[in-house]
């Protein structure tokens, strides 16, 4: 799946401009835990979450994400967001529940990441 | 998992892993260390979760610029941000020691204290003391020590309620054929 077609399923809003959503996203991933999203070695993975403090972008750091949905209508600070754009990570916020976003974007082919 | 290191934590109570297939060349290691390629250090400040995990993303991208393999290289940034994470949300703050050689990689972790009052508990996946500060940040699902020992060749931990912590960890860049 493509990122920009994610984008539209979850009717999500990207956080920042020039955010590449050309990328292909093979696998994903949903948690609010982050040891529970560190399980992830095994290949790059989308990351959908309720969590938006800035240690979720330190651990794309550590586990290579492809890009980060946070759920619920939650949006990160500023300095969270910046810190994505550094690194040229796209963040999509969208208003569905985790749940929700985990079916439809199941229900389209994405599959579970190795853990 | 130097000698010296040994001496000083003797008496202590301690927690050792090695990995199926590990256990010779992990001896070898122990006994004759070869030469450091290269060392790193980070200060870990107690409680500080702006600058937490930036000792092992900076130990990663050094790691990406010697050109090991990817899936290694996750495992670990992992094993070494969640301890890193361990020595800012339970610590006074402490010290990360990453030692490069020519086929594997040694982090060593060391606190200012309280320790740990029970080891054997403290390894028991879904166990965990983080207070709310730290549970608020996503943390404290009790996966830590367990997720550093999962993502090891080698892990050592040695702590005494009251004094400091130890933790150290092998990770050979070959990896595991899974």
């Amino acid at each position: 799946m493509i990122l920009s077609d994610l984008v539209t399923l979850l009717e999500g809003e990207v956080l920042f401009p020039e955010a590449d959503l050309d990328r292909e996203v093979p696998c994903a991933f949903a948690s609010d835990m982050i040891s529970d999203i560190l399980m992830c070695t095994k290949e790059p993975t989308l990351l959908l979450t309720g969590l938006t403090n800035n240690q979720v972008i330190r651990l794309s750091d550590m586990i290579d994400l492809t890009a980060i949905v946070f759920v619920r209508g939650k949006k990160p600070l500023q300095d969270v967001i910046d810190m994505a754009q550094e690194r040229g990570l796209p963040i999509i916020t969208t208003k569905f529940t985790l749940y929700r976003c985990s079916g439809l974007l199941f229900n389209a082919g994405l599959r579970s990441c190795k853990i | 998992m130097r000698v010296s290191a040994v001496v000083r934590f003797r008496e202590m109570p301690e927690y050792c892993y090695v990995a199926e297939g590990f256990e010779d060349a992990v001896r070898q290691f122990e006994e004759h260390a070869p030469l450091a390629e290269v060392k790193t250090e980070f200060a870990i400040p107690e409680k500080d979760f702006n600058t937490a995990g930036k000792g092992s993303s900076e130990l990663k991208n050094l790691l990406k610029r010697l050109g090991v393999d990817s899936v290694v290289l996750r495992r670990i940034a992992v094993a070494s941000y969640e301890a890193e994470i361990n020595v800012a949300a339970h610590s006074k703050g402490g010290i990360m020691y990453g030692t490069v050689y020519d086929d594997l990689i040694h982090v060593r972790f060391e606190d200012e204290g309280p320790g740990i009052a029970n080891i054997e508990q403290a390894m028991t996946p879904g166990f965990s003391t983080a207070d709310d500060l730290v549970r608020e940040l996503g943390f404290g699902a009790g996966l830590g020590l367990p997720n550093i020992k999962k993502n090891s060749d080698a892990m050592r931990l040695v702590s005494v309620a009251g004094g400091r912590t130890k933790l150290e960890f092998l990770i050979y860049f070959a990896g595991r054929f899974e």
